[in-house]
């Protein structure tokens, strides 16, 4: 089966041991995680995941329910193919000259970017945005040499109102979730 | 009041109605330890390797249905337990394990006996905890056997630094947990259900594949009722046997590898397959693109990850299985299919695959038979791994309900005489027979210390053939007849027997083997019997790795005996 790029959204308990477990899932299968970001979710004890792989739908979602099984995973979902809202932030160090300088700064304006951080040889960019645009950008940048890039990887919501993984909601619907079928 | 941590883990131990400990001390649980005669409810056996009291508690866990505890001290203790519970996390087996730790300005620096279990074990147990506070030990403790028992069952682990031991705090023991992200299902979904039921009256040629979901849940009689009502043929997997009667009119033997040439056969023509509380692992299904070509598949399982993970499956139904076993008893219709299961008794009688060969050597499949003529198929039957646990399997009829304890999904040698040990601590008013094997039996042999410390009155039967037989028979097959580090010579079993204090027989011929049972089982305590079995017999049936169930190869045809079936007792 073909592998495709799957971005899944979990919710777990914020206590050790979970990134672990989680990762150890990927590992055993030979995934390669391709992006993973954690931060708090609206509920203080609760973390919200975002997690990139490349993998067939298949075997994506069988990682999925072995995911949902792991104790501190409260709720976890695959959101590709859903109608979202993916951003990443990247933070670039850029060379620059007296002479680019200000070529840089045009790109930088076209992209709604910005400049977080002046040195005599060089411009830190910050950039938000989904992956295309960040990459695009980095294409641009790359002809005056690129020091360093530090990339957020994809954090995703799903458009409208009810937030299809918003805590509130997920723990009421984490046990008819468990029921509905493969 | 104010109690230790060692007294929280004992407290909770009781609370949860632990009668017995299974275990082995050292540094790191000292004081867990002098804390247990403040306990007298609580038994501690002590076992002679951690890996005997991990199956050994696993071993009591499969016999009662209740969790089993083991216990350990830090590093060398922990990872000797590491086997144990793997073996218990492959076969669903509640489990609790309670290591010791050093002391927490300890961890993390390679100190002595230090390891880090929790990182060894993240993979092979349903969850587990390090008890870095005193405070939270109650809670941990209430979880720890709330998970292992709930939902699907399997191990957990709780790593217990030194210190935690010792320090103080207030006790209150949780009345419930609180653990938003576990939620095991147990009502099925009523759509699944009656789709399930319609597929089922609609069948012409249904066959239940039942494992050992249907015991974890106790749902022999709700079985029984679907099997009856629809009149559908019940075939298992290996750990499945004895959750339906063998004796059964409707029974029909374990599919698989070295399953019964007709359960496989039914398997290959079935137009609806009902699996209950199995897995659908490759021992079971051979060739798993020509599984079941036929059949549209109802698949009952509390793990919604085993849904669709090796076979496609038509009719999810994610829950206990008792409870959607019920369910679905409300809505299937009386039915019979009266010429399939001609067939299927047609298939049963040119392919009859429990015969045993008529031959004057003591052939391993004959002590087997007579193990089950002696105890009446009254006993629980602990097995080996390879060829013992296969004839154990093939040549026992198991109508009593959960009566097989076995090592499946980590096919662990050295299970065995623990095991047997466990599951005797557990029901000592039940017969309990350990079919070893040879080299298995050498794995874990140390226990028969315990078992006469202990005074476990197990009765052992070590299949003897010389050889790493399972091994040996695929490389009769596959290579050549070259027996690479396959036979194994010695060492005298019964005087082994002796010298650690038990009884002991040796029997060489066809006609001492019943008289040899008799006076084991007669016998007060633990008994042992060396069967000097024919060294080269092979199990058959067997599909060959890669074939699929339709290819079963049969035994090279001898002299047969026919074993007489008997109708629904
Ligand atoms: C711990 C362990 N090591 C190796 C194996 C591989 N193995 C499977 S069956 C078998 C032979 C078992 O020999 P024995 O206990 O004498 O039983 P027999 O097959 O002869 O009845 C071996 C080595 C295993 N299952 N478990
Ligand atoms: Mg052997």
């Amino acid at each position: 089966m073909a592998a495709t790029k799957h971005t899944l959204v979990a919710l777990v308990e914020n206590k050790p041991g979970v990134l672990n477990r989680m990762a150890s899932l990927f590992r055993r299968r030979g995934f390669n995680i391709e992006s993973i970001a954690v931060g708090h979710s609206e509920v203080p004890h609760l973390s919200r995941m975002t997690i990139v792989v490349d993998g067939s739908t298949a075997m994506v979602e069988q990682v999925r329910k072995q995911l949902d099984k792991v104790i501190d995973v409260v709720r976890v979902s695959d959101i590709t193919g859903d109608d979202t809202v993916d951003r990443e932030l990247a933070l670039i160090k850029v060379k620059a000259t007296s002479s680019t300088r200000n070529e840089i700064i045009e790109i930088v304006d076209i992209f709604r970017a910005s400049i977080v951080d002046v040195a005599s040889g060089s411009l830190t960019i910050e950039v938000t945005g989904d992956e295309d645009k960040i990459n695009s950008l980095f294409n641009l940048l790359r002809s005056f040499g690129i020091k360093e890039i530090a990339r957020t990887g994809r954090i995703a919501m799903t458009r409208g109102a009810s937030g299809s993984l918003s805590v509130e909601e997920s723990l009421s619907k984490a046990r008819n979730k468990r029921q509905k079928t493969a | 009041m104010k109690m230790t941590g060692a007294q929280i883990i004992c407290e909770g131990l009781v609370r949860e109605g632990v009668e017995v400990i299974f275990g082995i001390l050292g540094g790191a649980v000292l004081p867990l330890y002098d804390t247990l005669p403040q306990y007298p409810q609580l038994r501690h056996i002590l076992t002679r390797h951690e890996q005997g009291a991990a199956h050994a508690a696993e071993g009591y866990a499969r016999a009662t249905g209740k969790v089993g505890v083991c216990m350990a001290t830090s590093g060398p203790g922990a990872t000797n337990l590491v086997t144990g519970i793997a073996d218990a996390y492959l076969d669903s087996v509640p489990l609790v394990a309670i290591t010791g730790q050093v002391a927490r300005p300890f961890i993390g620096k390679d100190a002595f006996q230090e390891i880090d279990i929790t990182g060894i074990t993240l993979p092979i147990t349903k969850h587990n905890y390090v008890a870095l506070d005193v405070g939270s030990l109650a809670r941990i403790v209430k979880e720890a056997f709330y998970l292992a028992g709930s939902g699907r069952p399997g191990p957990v682990l709780i790593d217990l630094p030194r210190d935690v031991q010792i320090d103080q705090v207030e006790f209150h023991y949780p009345s419930r947990v609180n653990l938003p992200g576990y939620k095991p299902p147990l009502q099925g979904h009523s759509v699944q259900i009656k789709k399930a039921a319609k597929l089922i009256d609609e069948a012409e040629r249904p066959l239940i594949i039942a494992g050992r979901g249907v015991i974890v849940s106790g749902a022999y009689n709700e079985l029984k009722q679907l099997a009856e009502t629809a009149q559908i043929a019940v075939i298992t997997t290996l750990l499945g046997i004895s959750c339906f009667p063998e004796s059964h009119i409707l029974s029909f033997g374990m599919l698989g590898m070295h399953g019964m040439a007709y359960a496989n056969m039914a398997v290959d023509a079935a137009d609806v397959i009902i699996a209950i509380g199995m897995r659908f692992d490759d021992r079971a299904t051979a060739k798993v693109s020509a599984f079941a070509p036929h059949a549209r598949i109802i698949h009952i399982d509390i793990d919604p990850a085993e849904i669709g993970k090796n076979v496609r499956v038509d009719v999810p139904i994610v829950g206990d299985v008792k409870a959607v076993l019920s369910a679905l008893n409300k809505q299937v219709i009386s039915t019979e299919h009266i010429d399939w299961l001609h067939q299927l008794d047609d298939w049963r009688k040119e392919h009859p695959s429990t015969v045993i060969r008529g031959s004057e050597e003591l052939l391993p499949q004959y002590v087997i038979r007579q193990i089950y003529e002696s105890t009446r198929g009254q006993a629980i039957i602990v097995t080996g791994v390879g060829q013992n646990q296969m004839w154990a399997a093939q040549h026992y009829w198991y109508n009593k309900p959960n009566s097989l304890i076995s090592s499946g999904g980590l096919g662990t040698m050295g299970f065995e005489l623990p095991a047997a040990m466990g599951a005797k601590v557990g029901c000592p008013d039940e017969i309990v027979w350990c079919v070893a094997g040879d080299g298995g039996f050498q794995m874990t042999i140390q226990e028969l210390a315990t078992i006469v410390q202990e005074k476990v009155a197990v009765k052992i039967a070590i299949i003897n053939n010389g050889y790493l037989g399972m091994v040996r028979q695929w490389q009769e097959l596959f290579y050549g007849r070259r027996y690479v580090a396959t036979p194994l010579s010695g060492p005298d079993f019964v005087k082994i027997a002796q010298a650690y204090g038990l009884p002991g027989l040796r029997v060489t011929r066809k006609e001492e083997v019943a008289p040899a049972i008799e006076e084991a089982m007669e016998y007060q305590g633990p008994f042992l019997i060396d069967f000097m079995v024919e060294p080269e017999e092979n199990v058959y049936p067997m599909v060959l790795p890669g074939a699929s169930l339709a290819e079963v190869l049969e035994e090279p045809k001898g002299e047969v005996a026919a074993w007489p079936r008997r109708s629904t007792p």
